[in-house]
């Protein structure tokens, strides 16, 4: 029980009585922070979350907003940290399972998922065993449910190592006259529980995401890690689909976290209404079971369908087809309370609203109980160290190694595992800054995600804003607007008030940047309690960022022609603090990191943007975004992927002062993009450009050259980025 | 041609096979599973998937169901048959090409674009290409490997269809990647032809393995 004393005692007084104990279990669960947001609601509020495209902002099951005239894009994201923690197998694909059933219930095809993923560095055991079983949870659920994964993201660092971060953001189509909601509108419909039959797994898994971990959760928590099963979920989502396309369904949800006592609330309360529920309808996994247990349990694949009573039997009829267990487990009332039946007997009574809208709780937000280890960029420059980056080594071998450090090398191993094509609508795969997803022969949509938790570390509010940035930036480099933004806010336990106020300046770093890009923040997830044996997490925005594109206006990164003419548009700063190169030299993360500055952000971002819309000769030909290891890291990409090397100059590069090679190769800046373009437009395109910008060089040979003696052959870079994890896994 | 894009529970590569079957000029339906008479249709494509989750084995349930004995009359009837993916795993499972397909050499799901050779024209999905052809599709698939105890004799028979050039990802033996039935109408390939269909997906060359169907 998680329940507070002041929360018991807000409980008593609203019903007048003494809840009895399916009542409290219940009232547990939504009270519960992973249901309720108590502690973040008040903070979100921050985020900008309407504009001329959205149709459903945050509230519902995952928010929408419009593609094109008769279409729109369902976009939700998802944590499932504490039970991959536990069981990384079925905690990843059910982690899956859940954001898939949030967008069918909003009546979409899914169409992508990405998946941010943290761990620990591969060098210890039981983080490759996590790894490992993470992506091949992901691999097995999404490939057998038929949803292509076409990106995410991926970090080390040691923070994660008993507490890894499972995020998950899925993307789904739906015509803008067919959107469903989770609602139950009309008194007297019926209550169709339909898919995964209702078992013993997953109860308390609310609750227990709402602590933080022990080395004994392991064991103890195993049954409150759900069970998933993806040729369940494939079969109700192709009947999920049928039906809607059958039948007049007035709401649909999928059941989660807090199970049948979620689902049918929130439906409920979202109408206005009440509702009954009969216990002895639900369809049950085995026998024996109690009615806390059945109003509690998050078995798996299930959803409920709220229609009238006279479609019923059409409705039973598709669900058979899938030979899935179904049941009409109850009905709509007026009466604004959630009655559960057991036959005949009403053992629980409370009010929907108190369910569906438990109080906030106003958080304490403070940074004067720092332990060392959350000494921030902040801190140091008070106490008077600036930015102690020690310089060594030589240039070459330095890049060498950040290529083959575990954050930047290749994520081959690891995507080679998913289904990145089914559906056909993959027209960029993972690999370049984003994912890009045909929608219609014209149009398509860009998807990406981002997050650097080590920034963050350093500095809430920049390492939230960055996140949001870098996102933008790369579906900018693909060509798009940015579309809509989706988050999972992967913080420690709340109640201490400096991660708190981690998690507030974050927050705040994220809706200024959303903000002066007028980009709503339509849905998202906040995950706490990242904190186990004393360890907590970096604090980890997670940042999923939509844009829509003309297929015609698609760029990717890799070069494309010898004699091109390599630009680098935004300044460079030495902003080496928390920089993978930093790791690597110091073996430690401090300082101060990269900073946004957001008005430069967003104006380099326009300049590279309109450079492709008016590009009507296809004289740019490649764009990519520069984050982690710096513009040394994004060159070898691009000369990696499109096989042909170039010849630069950094003493060319713009810079904001004078920086040694170091700064100019490695530094994380923000603001920066790399672009292509064809030598005979050169002239013509940097007059367009009002921003800071310099031709640093030119696309040639089979080497990166680099100040015109450094010379490394392409075949060491790729050598020493390839493999790397494989090393490890093998 | 009409074709039947036949359904399972897990099936996922239907709507994608349809989309491209309509793109090379045909006519197709989907068929559920529990249908027995496919003579309306004037050949048969299994899509991929994982039908019936893969659970037990690729294709081992798919493999007693109503409608194989739908798809064993077209072959009789000389009807083109091809199964492509979780679909050439059950064509194998029931025996109407020769050999399986079982776990990739490195025991894992794997996603790629591959190359492959054209080795052998004489069936309706391969005529429009000519034999030697290097063409582009990806695969995606956990159990790829094929093996056949009686290599020889399909080679001696002409029934190679695919094979990979360069890597060999599922480690099959000789690098098959796609085999047929000794008539060449029933074929079974790992490969998406479907998945490089349109240029915009990466290459059309696929487009052509349901062109020849379509002008069977």
């Amino acid at each position: 029980m998680t329940l507070t004393e002041a929360e018991s005692e807000y409980i008593r007084k609203e019903i007048g009585r003494e809840p009895n104990t399916l009542e409290y279990g219940m009232l547990d669960i939504m009270f519960s922070e992973h249901c309720s947001y108590k502690s973040s609601r008040p903070i979100l509020k921050l985020f900008p979350t309407e504009g001329d495209k959205v149709i459903i902002g945050p509230g519902d099951d995952a928010g929408i907003v419009e593609l094109t005239d008769e279409l729109a894009l369902v976009i939700g994201m998802e944590s499932h940290n504490h039970p991959s923690a536990v069981e990384p197998y079925g905690g990843a694909g059910t982690g899956i399972g859940g954001i898939i059933r949030d967008i069918i219930s909003m009546g979409a095809m899914p169409v992508a998922l990405l998946d941010p993923l943290r761990f620990g560095y591969l060098d210890d055991e039981r983080s490759r065993y996590l790894f490992e079983y993470v992506v091949k949870g992901i691999s097995d659920y999404g490939n057998r449910v038929g949803i292509p994964t076409v990106g995410g993201e991926i970090e080390f660092d040691a923070t994660f190592q008993l507490n890894p971060l499972v995020n998950v953001v899925c993307a789904g189509i739906v015509r803008k006259d067919s959107i469903m909601r989770g609602i139950a509108p009309n008194v007297g419909d019926i209550f169709v529980l339909m898919g995964g039959r209702t078992g013993r797994d997953g109860i308390h898994g609310v609750t227990f995401a709402s602590e933080e971990l022990t080395t004994s959760s392991e064991l103890e928590d195993r049954p409150a890690v759900q069970i998933g099963d993806p040729f369940t979920k494939k079969n109700v989502l192709d009947a999920t689909m049928e039906a809607l396309d059958k039948i007049d369904v007035q709401g649909l949800k999928d059941l989660g976290g807090g199970g049948l006592t979620c689902c049918v609330s929130e439906m409920a309360a979202k109408g206005g209404n009440g509702a009954i529920v009969k216990l002895e309808e639900v369809p049950l996994r085995e026998e024996g079971m109690t009615p806390y247990e059945i109003m509690l349990s998050e078995s798996q694949e299930r959803m409920i369908f709220v229609i009238h009573p006279e479609d019923e039997d059409q409705l039973i009829e598709i669900f058979d087809k899938y030979e899935l267990p179904r049941a009409v487990i109850g009905t709509v009332t007026g009466t604004g309370r959630f009655e559960v039946i057991d036959n005949g007997e009403i053992i629980a009574d409370i009010p929907t609203g108190m369910l569906s809208d438990p109080p906030t709780i106003e958080r304490e937000c403070a940074i004067d109980h720092l332990s060392t280890d959350d000494i921030t960029g902040v801190q140091l420059e008070k106490i008077g160290i600036k930015n102690p980056i020690v310089k060594e080594g030589d240039l070459k071998q330095t890049l060498l190694n950040v290529l083959s450090s575990q954050n930047v090398a290749s994520k081959e191993w690891v995507y080679r595992q998913y289904d990145q094509e089914v559906q056909i609508r993959t027209v960029v795969k993972p690999g370049d800054d984003a994912a890009v997803i045909r929608v219609d022969d014209e149009t398509a949509f860009t998807i990406t995600s981002d997050c650097n938790s080590s920034h963050t570390k350093l500095n809430p509010y920049h390492g939230g804003a960055g996140a949001v940035a870098e996102a933008i930036r790369n579906v900018v480099s693909m060509g798009s607007e940015p579309l809509c933004i989706v988050d999972c806010l992967n913080f420690g336990n709340p109640e201490k008030p400096h991660i708190f106020k981690q998690f507030t300046d974050c927050v705040q770093g994220m809706a200024d940047v959303a903000n002066r890009y007028q980009t709503p923040v339509i849905s998202g997830n906040v995950s706490f309690y990242n904190e186990t044996e004393g360890v907590t997490i970096n604090p980890s925005p997670a940042v999923g960022v939509a844009g829509l594109i003309k297929i015609k206006d698609v760029k990717t990164f890799e070069f494309k022609g010898e004699g091109d003419k390599i630009i680098i548009i935004g300044e460079t700063n030495p902003e080496l603090s928390g920089s993978e190169y930093q790791k690597l030299i110091l073996g430690k993360v401090e300082g101060q990191p990269p900073l946004v500055n957001i008005e430069d952000e967003y104006k380099n971002a326009m300049a590279v943007l309109n450079l492709i819309r008016e590009d009507s000769e296809n004289n740019v030909t490649a764009v990519h975004d520069c984050s982690t290891g710096g513009i040394g890291v994004a060159l070898s990409e691009m000369a990696l992927s499109g096989d042909l090397g170039a010849e630069i100059n950094l003493s060319w590069v713009p810079a904001s002062e004078e920086l040694d090679d170091f700064e100019l190769l490695f530094s994380e800046s923000h603001g920066r993009f790399i672009v292509t373009v064809k030598e005979k437009a050169l002239e013509e395109i940097m007059d367009k450009l009002e921003v800071p910008a310099a031709v640093v060089g030119t696309v040639k040979g089979d080497s990166l050259v680099i100040n015109g003696s450094l010379k490394i052959p392409l075949s060491e870079i790729r050598d020493t980025y390839h493999g790397v994890i494989e090393k490890y896994m093998a | 041609m009409k074709v039947a894009i036949i359904r399972f529970p897990g099936s996922n590569c239907d709507r994608d096979v349809y989309h491209t079957f309509k793109l090379a000029g045909g006519e197709a339906d989907y068929v559920w599973w529990s249908k027995r008479d496919l003579s309306s249709f004037d050949g048969i494509i299994i899509p991929g998937g994982f039908s019936y989750g893969d659970y037990l084995r690729a294709g081992a349930i798919a493999a007693i169901t109503p409608v194989i004995e739908g798809i064993k009359d077209a072959v009789k009837d000389e009807k083109p048959v091809l199964g492509i993916c979780n679909g050439a795993q059950i064509l194998a499972e029931i025996g109407l090409v020769p050999g399986v397909f079982t776990n990739n050499i490195n025991a894992k799901f794997m996603c790629k674009w591959t190359e492959l050779k054209v080795k052998t024209t004489r069936t309706p999905f391969t005529n429009m290409y000519s034999a030697g052809d290097i063409i582009k599709m990806p695969i995606a698939h956990g159990e790829g490997r094929y093996y056949n105890d009686e290599i020889e004799k399909l080679k001696d028979q002409d029934q190679i269809v695919l094979s990979y050039e360069g890597e060999n990802p599922s480690g099959s033996m000789e690098a098959i990647a796609g085999v047929c039935d000794e008539n060449g109408l029933v074929c079974a390939v790992m490969p998406h032809p479907e998945r490089s269909s349109e240029s915009i997906l990466g290459s059309d060359d696929g487009l052509k393995f349901f062109k020849g169907m379509v002008n069977y």
